[in-house]
């Protein structure tokens, strides 16, 4: 019963984080929406575990925030550098 | 359902936005739910799949295309009629293959009692594996994963010699003789 409640929030708040990447003004809006919806994700991942009673799911779920990491720092190095094979270190305005 | 309510509004988001950057993250965004659907379709291993090429390797990759081109994309001049019909032809093709489905999970289907009963009883005399699906990958249909692997391990290498070939020929000023 409370895994069913759990689970329909986590449904609500996906709602939510696509309502605002859908609506969202700016580019880091999208992103912060992106990086909630994958947290969303690997929370209703482990709530069906359980529902279904097989809680091997949540070494799933710990790939995906691996993988959620990956691709939310691709998304900030692309924005800070504007390019994906940049070094990194110094900022684009140092001398 | 709700999820795939949440896949069409994402969908349709992604038709109508012209900066691709955000494109890119409501891409990485259609992928989760995806797996997500995936996963209440008890199908972890697509699910897994999914999140791993679609939310981490694509975005990787678009992003890197990205840094290639500009970030808007232009309207079209025309309505592009042509490709809509073909879409909701191949919709309505796809949705209408799926009335002689068999209903989901039902366990007399052709699907679940043709080798599957096989590899369930024999698959661990046969090859002494704990996990069925990785003996059936990887012992029952052994030539087919080479296969497959050989095709990925070709396509890998052919990729390795463009991104090389363009490397030696762009930092020169002018076009000279490439020497290794």
């Amino acid at each position: 019963m409370i895994l069913a409640a759990a689970t329909l929030a986590v449904l609500v708040a996906l709602l939510l984080g696509v309502i605002r990447a859908l609506r969202g003004p700016t580019v880091f809006d999208r992103v912060l929406a992106a990086n909630a919806i994958g947290t969303g994700a690997i929370m209703l991942l482990a709530l069906i575990g359980f529902l279904t009673g097989r809680p091997e799911f949540l070494d799933i779920g710990i790939l995906y925030a691996l993988l959620n990491i990956i691709g939310t720092l691709a998304v900030l190095k692309f924005f800070r550098y504007g390019d994906l094979s940049h070094p990194g270190g110094k900022e684009p305005g140092d001398a | 359902m709700v999820l795939l309510t949440l896949l069409a509004a994402i969908t349709i988001g992604i038709v109508r936005m012209r900066n691709l950057f955000g494109v890119v993250v409501l891409g990485g965004i259609y992928s989760f739910l995806m797996a997500s659907v995936m996963i209440v379709l008890d199908a972890v291993d697509v699910a897994m799949t999914e999140a791993s090429v679609g939310a981490g390797i694509s975005t990787v990759l678009m992003l890197g295309a990205l840094s290639l081109t500009k970030t808007e994309e232009s309207v079209p001049k025309h309505l592009p009629l042509l490709p809509v019909f073909v879409a909701v032809a191949t919709g309505a093709v796809l949705v209408f293959g799926t009335f002689a489905l068999p209903p989901f999970g039902v366990a007399e289907t052709p699907m679940n009692t043709h080798v599957a009963p096989y590899y369930l009883q024999n698959s661990i005399p046969d090859t002494s594996i704990p996990n069925v699906v990785t003996s059936v990958l990887s012992s029952y249909r052994g030539f087919d994963t080479l296969g497959e692997t050989t095709v990925i391990f070709t396509a890998g290498i052919a990729v390795l010699m463009l991104l090389k070939g363009k490397r030696h020929i762009k930092p020169g000023p002018k076009r000279r003789r490439v020497s290794r």
